[in-house]
């Protein structure tokens, strides 16, 4: 916690929290994808996704979007 | 066991060397020798003499023994091969961060006798056979990172839980341990093994994994929590005794000491020996009574594990770096083997059936991805898998991975796509409706992956399983 790297914004996914309802995905179609079974895919298909500048706006829409807050952000 | 001397010879657990019958928790298969015997306190402290005070952890300042640790290179046992003295350090770090949460800080130690892989059975045969060994590893660890309390966690209904409770109350007449072990029962699922569903259950009593995993930080009701597989407990308990010096003067340069292998399947004698690491798996064969039959591959590590071909891999050295660069993952030390009059795909999916089955149901590519890829194993078992569906099952293999809040859903990935890798052409010949064992296939249990019965865990998400 003591040194502070700058590291980017990531996206984070919390499995657990995630009910699969899709939210994100039509909130942010073109960051977030879903797979055959509804849940979604981050960039990468993990559950931590580095955010470039262009895609910061998209991944807080898709945040907010989230009923069950299984998505955040860490700055 | 009967000696008389204060210390044994080698760096040894007591049956070094030696095939042991497997002992089985579901009664699937009973001991057959009479190893259903334990050591007692007295028998327990004539071979390894009194366990020496391995000195208290003071604030920051882990007890003395940390640093035998480190010399020793001790790695634990339970799976990950995580350097113990590291996870030591951490939950110490963890609970001298004090601040506003400085009451609730004090750590927990929990010990890992779960055992939740059915193939293995190495830490219920150390639980049987010297189930005081792993107690006093569950003591040095409290004393050396100021635990203020203590678990051993032993799956429901074990076989292991009244040897356990005499020996407990052995050493609760004795007077010899600082804190009192207490004997905990997780419910016998698969992910309960897992070191967060074990923190989970020890809290808050319920044995799912929980996410993000960091138990030496946020463990057992908040508290930074050391969970330790029984056998790294067992060798932490001789560390205390000889010193890492000692410990690291056998085995291989990456993981020194010895370490606990179940060998099962086409083997004249399945059962577990304590090798050094580094040990061949031709000899670990040998020790089991070499092959019983042709052998086409091995299932290394666990159901979560990975499977290799069987060209070359005997003369991989038994540890984790060797196994991995053979192709096959140590994990929980488990070396099974396959033999020509059993079908890999067949047992690829009843094992993949099964492991779908014991998801927690928590995270989605888990809870459907796990039963639509063993479906698509059972079709490809069935010979009713064409290309396509071949296409589709890889696609769903890397789907679920690294998407889940614990590993289940990878391990079940990796454990049918090194199948498929390995045994590929028998993949091949399953594409064209044809099966190499197909009719002189093996009727002897002990050729085939064990399964314990089925659940219906899908049925209820409630996490009443989990209770």
């Amino acid at each position: 916690m003591s040194d502070k790297k700058k590291t980017p914004p990531t996206l984070v996914l919390n499995p657990i929290m995630c009910d699969g309802r899709g939210l994100c995905h039509e909130a942010a179609p073109d960051l977030i994808d879903l797979d055959e079974w509804g849940y979604p895919l981050l960039p990468g298909h993990g559950l931590r996704a580095e955010l470039s500048r262009a895609q910061l706006k998209a991944a807080e829409d898709a945040t907010h979007a989230c009923p069950v807050l299984a998505l955040h952000i860490e700055r | 066991m009967t000696s008389g001397r204060s210390r044994p010879f080698t760096p040894t657990l007591p049956w070094r060397g030696r095939a042991l019958t497997k002992v089985r928790d579901d009664g699937v298969m009973t001991g057959r020798l009479g190893i259903e015997t334990r050591s007692t306190l007295p028998e327990h402290e004539a071979v390894y003499g009194r366990l020496p005070d391995v000195g208290k952890r003071h604030g920051r300042n882990p007890g003395a023994l940390v640093d035998e640790v480190e010399k020793a290179g001790l790695r634990g046992r339970g799976g990950g091969w995580f350097p113990t003295h590291l996870k030591l350090r951490a939950v110490v770090n963890s609970s001298a961060d004090r601040g506003r949460l400085a009451r609730t800080r004090h750590p927990v130690v929990i010990a890992n006798g779960m055992e939740g892989e059915p193939a293995s059975s190495k830490d219920a045969v150390l639980l049987t056979h010297s189930p005081h060994l792993v107690l006093d590893g569950i003591t040095v660890a409290a004393r050396t990172i100021g635990a203020t309390d203590a678990f051993i966690a032993i799956h429901r209904d074990s076989r292991l839980v009244p040897g356990l409770e005499a020996a407990l109350a052995e050493r609760e007449a004795a007077g010899i341990d600082p804190l009192t072990i207490r004997l905990v029962t997780p419910p016998a699922r698969y992910v309960s093994s897992e070191e967060s569903a074990l923190s989970h259950w020890v809290g808050e009593g319920v044995a799912t994994p929980v996410f993000p995993d960091r138990p030496f930080q946020v463990g057992a009701a908040g508290r930074p929590t050391l969970v330790q597989n029984v056998e790294t407990l067992a060798h932490l308990a001789l560390i205390a005794r000889y010193g890492g010096a000692w410990f690291a003067s056998t085995g291989a340069s990456n993981a020194p000491g010895t370490t606990l292998v179940t060998v099962g399947g086409a083997v004249h004698q399945s059962g577990v020996v304590e090798v050094p690491t580094g040990t061949t798996v031709e000899e670990i064969l040998r020790l089991c009574g070499g092959p019983a039959e042709g052998i086409r591959g091995y299932l290394t590590g666990g159901y979560g594990g990975g499977w290799v071909a069987a060209e070359g891999f005997a003369d991989v050295a038994w540890d984790p770096e060797s196994v991995r660069a053979g192709g096959g993952v140590i994990g929980a030390s488990l070396l099974w083997a396959l033999g020509e009059s059993v079908c890999p795909i067949d047992e690829m999916s009843r094992v993949s059936a099964w492991m779908a089955g014991e998801s927690a149901g928590q995270c989605g590519p888990c809870m459907f991805g796990l039963p639509s890829i063993a479906e698509d194993v059972r079709a490809l078992a069935l010979r009713q898998c064409g290309e396509d569906d071949m296409h589709r099952l890889m696609n769903r293999l890397s789907l679920v991975t690294n998407r889940g809040g614990c590993k289940h859903p990878d391990g079940t990935s990796r454990f049918v796509s090194t199948g498929l890798q390995a045994f590929a052409s028998e993949v091949e010949a399953h594409l064209t409706g044809a099966c190499s064992v197909a009719s002189q296939r093996s009727t002897d249990p002990a050729r085939h992956l064990p399964v314990p019965a089925a659940r219906l865990a899908l049925l209820d998400s409630s996490g009443r399983d989990f209770t």
